[in-house]
């Protein structure tokens, strides 16, 4: 597999990826010092997904890691007019948290938070330790500002996305903590119940979301570590979420990646390359002003029935998605990007794609051409009590009202595909614009 | 519950004269014919052991209604042999074609309700080869699964009516004894009913598969929450109050949810009873494992009877229904080789073992243990064992089917 990260670290040579990609000399040159990056990412990646599932599984994801993508060193600016990780070619690995807020927290404790996170996100993503001594240029008798983890790792990809969920505008005893409850955009509002839902109020909801997306597991970890550590007293983890091997992609450079049931996932998702989608469907319009530019978030936890998925026949796991599950291609026939013939009709004169199927239900044809821009990730957090495998899909999307969410949710009420799926968490969040340079995440809300 | 030591060996099928009827009787190698005398709440088999073969019966029906005679497997649930719609004063011939084993005979006064002169009959010899001949195995599988159906849900019917009675004179005690009773026949023919669409919802939602849904939640466990009402602060399997949108029903509710159940039953039957009423061979097979993801998806977690903690009964019925249907198809698989004679030894073990396990905990007819009371670590036992099960059993069909 990998080989010794010093003979991998001789100048000229550029260091081998497996999946084939070669580092360019440039790409070493962004290197913060003379080390390998690769050969290091191959050991911290291995630990760190060790770190993320626990135990036995560990080494099977770290080998993941070894083949993740070349996009490595890309380097996402953080500053814009949209927010980075929404749009960005999704990256491999996820680390999620929603936060919920002190209770003795003020208005302008609130805008000072989210002014140290927006700093500390603005370095993180640019490949820079937080605070102004990072890692271990501090005093010797103070503990170091940044949690060192990612100390001579490329930023990776790295992208944070800030999102504000119902409750801070108004919690759900009613209170108006900081006198934003009239700045709540209509359409934020928790999501209601839909069939199939087995939501664990712990692992749903929250004050306010941090999606941190990068190509090397440790980067994401370390993000969502840092800016906890900042938000200490101000702030605590709700709940957080690791996930891995994206399972869309957003951009048409990517391959469609495939979720834990073992299908292609996200062939039909909005891709960065399709602006005028993208702004239909992704980018929230100005009502309230303060969201132009912005979007809304969902999360579902959804945990899968592996075991039972595993010993559904081939033909009926086809029939459940709607897709063959090697090429990805239509049940109505056709290659993977073929679109589907929901009308097209077999031998017996039933539909090719059965009426029950997960791609029927969810298609834009079937729901007035609604799209979500999906970019979720699968998860295996261990098992549960009884040794099975608690596993499934961290399901993210983005979208210009929640409402497109909540249609295309209502429409798969039949879904073949719920007999192998429980939703056990949902949130949702107001995504507000990007931040100008000099100015912070939110900072609209707050004018 | 050791039955399938025994069921292992009679792998017997009914040939195809089972599906018309009367036939006249050319075999019987000169035993004579077995006489059957039914009367409305008797069933006296003048024999309690005969040589394998053709066996021919000669029923008469001297009862004031309308009767049926069923010959069962050892496990008293799995339909071997059926003789329909004997009409009162009528004597009738029928010819099962029985291997060496143990089976039981009863009647089925007005063809419903539970079976009447359940006795043990004994057929002794050596076993005939079995036959390779698809469709005549096909045609038995099926014509005896139907029958098995049909059985089942003759006994719900009138099962439905005593416990839904019970609820909606108020007789809770009564009802709670009779909840996971009469759920049993239900629970052993799921895939079945469920393929009915609209009933299944009707007669088996849970409350928070109904509010998901947006339908009028009706049904057993709706009767269940009135029977079990939560304690106060008491919280769903989906972690919402209890007392979300819920509160005990009124007398008038339960004269509305009773007679909902026994309507729905009614239907069921009435759909089950229909003459185009037909399964596939795939259908059994895949309703076998299907009854074992039922188990694993809802009982294991404890969902299904979230009130009366009443879920081993619901799982092993399951099992039975489960292991019905593999019985049914079981011949077929044994036609297929090696490879159909290591499947089944495989699946009869774990069935076995799994039979085992359960016995631990109580039985239908005594009742078993609050599943409250079950810990995580035995749970994991019978999750591990349906998961050993359910791995060989889901290579079934393909093997029947010759895929």
């Amino acid at each position: 597999m990998r080989t010794d990260p010093a003979s991998t670290d001789q100048p000229g040579i550029p260091p081998t990826d497996p999946s084939g990609a070669t580092a360019t000399a440039a790409e070493d040159a962004k290197a913060p010092h003379g080390v390998s990056r690769r050969g290091l990412l191959g050991l911290i990646g291995a630990g760190a997904a060790g770190l993320a599932v626990g135990g036995g599984t560990g080494a099977a994801i770290g080998a993941n890691a070894a083949s993740a993508s070349s996009q490595r060193n890309a380097v996402y600016p953080f500053h814009g007019a949209h927010q980075a990780g929404i749009t960005t070619p999704v990256q491999d690995r996820l680390h999620f948290a929603s936060f919920d807020l002190a209770d003795s927290l003020t208005r302008d404790d609130l805008v000072q938070l989210l002014k140290d996170w927006t700093a500390a996100a603005a370095k993180m993503t640019a490949g820079q330790p937080v605070g102004e001594t990072g890692a271990v240029d501090g005093p010797e008798v103070a503990p170091p500002e940044d949690t060192g983890e990612a100390l001579d790792l490329p930023a990776a990809g790295l992208t944070i996305t800030f999102g504000f969920g119902p409750t801070l505008f108004q919690t759900t005893d009613g209170r108006d903590r900081f006198g934003l409850a009239s700045r709540r955009p209509a359409a934020l509002a928790v999501l209601p119940r839909f069939s199939g839902d087995n939501l664990s109020p712990e692992i749903s909801g929250g004050d306010i979301a941090i999606q941190a997306c990068a190509d090397d597991p440790q980067v994401a970890v370390h993000a969502i570590r840092n800016l906890s550590r900042i938000a200490f007293g101000r702030a605590s983890i709700r709940w957080s979420q690791l996930g891995f091997g994206r399972t869309s992609s957003t951009s048409t450079s990517q391959l469609t990646a495939r979720n834990l049931m073992g299908f292609k996932d996200g062939t039909a998702n909005i891709k960065a390359e399709d602006p005028k989608v993208v702004d239909a469907q992704v980018w929230a319009d100005g009502d309230p002003s303060w969201m132009a530019g912005g979007s809304y978030l969902v999360t579902r936890k959804i945990r899968m029935i592996i075991e039972t998925w595993d010993r559904a026949q081939l033909q009926e796991q086809e029939r459940v998605i709607g897709r063959n599950k090697g090429a990805g291609a239509p049940l109505s026939g056709g290659a993977e990007f073929t679109a589907p013939d929901f009308s097209a009709t077999g031998a017996t004169g039933k539909p090719l794609i059965d009426k029950a199927a997960h791609v029927r239900l969810a298609h834009p044809d079937q729901n007035k051409g609604t799209q979500l821009l999906r970019r979720g990730y699968n998860y295996v957090d261990g098992n549960d009590q009884l040794g099975r495998l608690d596993a499934g899909l961290f399901f993210i999307s983005y979208q210009r009202d929640p409402q497109q969410f909540i249609d295309i949710q209502r429409s798969l009420a039949t879904d073949a595909l719920k007999e192998y799926i429980r939703h056990v968490g949902s949130a949702v969040f107001a995504v507000p614009p990007g931040a100008k340079a000099g100015g912070f995440i939110g900072q609209q809300l707050f004018a | 519950m050791p039955r399938r030591l025994v069921t292992g060996f009679i792998a017997a099928g009914v040939v195809a004269v089972a599906l018309t009827g009367c036939v006249p009787n050319k075999a019987g190698a000169g035993a004579g014919a077995v006489n059957v005398a039914i009367t409305d709440d008797t069933c006296a088999v003048a024999e309690k052991t005969t040589a394998t073969g053709a066996v021919s019966f000669s029923i008469t029906n001297k009862g004031s209604d309308t009767n049926e005679f069923e010959i069962y497997a050892s496990d008293k649930l799995r339909i071997v042999g059926e003789k329909e719609n004997i009409t009162p004063g009528q004597t009738v011939t029928y010819v099962a074609q029985l291997e060496p084993g143990s089976y039981y005979t009863a009647c089925k006064f007005q063809q419903v309700g539970g079976p009447v002169g359940l006795a043990a009959f004994q057929v002794t010899g050596a076993a005939t080869e079995l036959t390779s001949d698809a469709k005549k195995l096909s045609d038995v599988a099926v014509t005896n699964y139907i029958s098995y159906i049909k059985s089942q849900v003759g006994e719900l019917v009138p099962a439905v009516a005593a416990f839904s009675a019970a609820y909606a004179a108020g007789d809770d005690e009564k009802a709670r004894s009779l909840f996971a009773s009469t759920r049993a026949f239900y629970e052993r023919i799921e895939p079945t009913a469920e393929a009915f669409g609209d009933l299944d919802p009707k007669l088996d939602y849970r409350e928070v598969d109904a509010v998901a849904e947006g339908l009028d939640w009706t049904g057993f466990h709706r009767i269940e929450k009135d029977l079990w009402p939560p304690a106060p602060g008491a919280l769903n399997s989906d972690g919402t109050s209890a007392f979300l949108d819920w509160a005990p029903s009124t007398p008038a509710q339960r004269q509305s949810f009773a007679a909902g159940l026994v309507g729905d039953t009614a239907k069921l039957q009435e759909l089950v009873s229909a003459k185009d009423f037909t399964v596939s061979l795939a259908d059994i097979s895949n309703g076998s494992i299907g009854l074992l993801d039922e188990v694993a998806s809802g009982k294991i977690s404890g969902e299904e009877d979230w009130w009366s903690g009443t879920d081993l009964t619901d799982f092993a019925a399951n099992v039975q229904g489960a292991d019905v249907a593999y019985g049914n198809v079981r011949d077929i698989a044994l036609t297929k080789g090696e490879k159909g004679k290591k499947l089944t030894a495989s699946i009869d073990a774990e069935f076995s073992a799994l039979n085992g396990l359960l016995a631990q905990y109580g039985s239908i007819d005594a009742g078993f243990t609050d599943y409250g009371q079950v810990t995580d670590a035995q749970k994991k036992a019978l999750s591990d064992q349906v998961n050993a099960l359910s791995e060989p059993l889901s290579q079934l069909t393909a093997l029947v089917l010759g895929a």
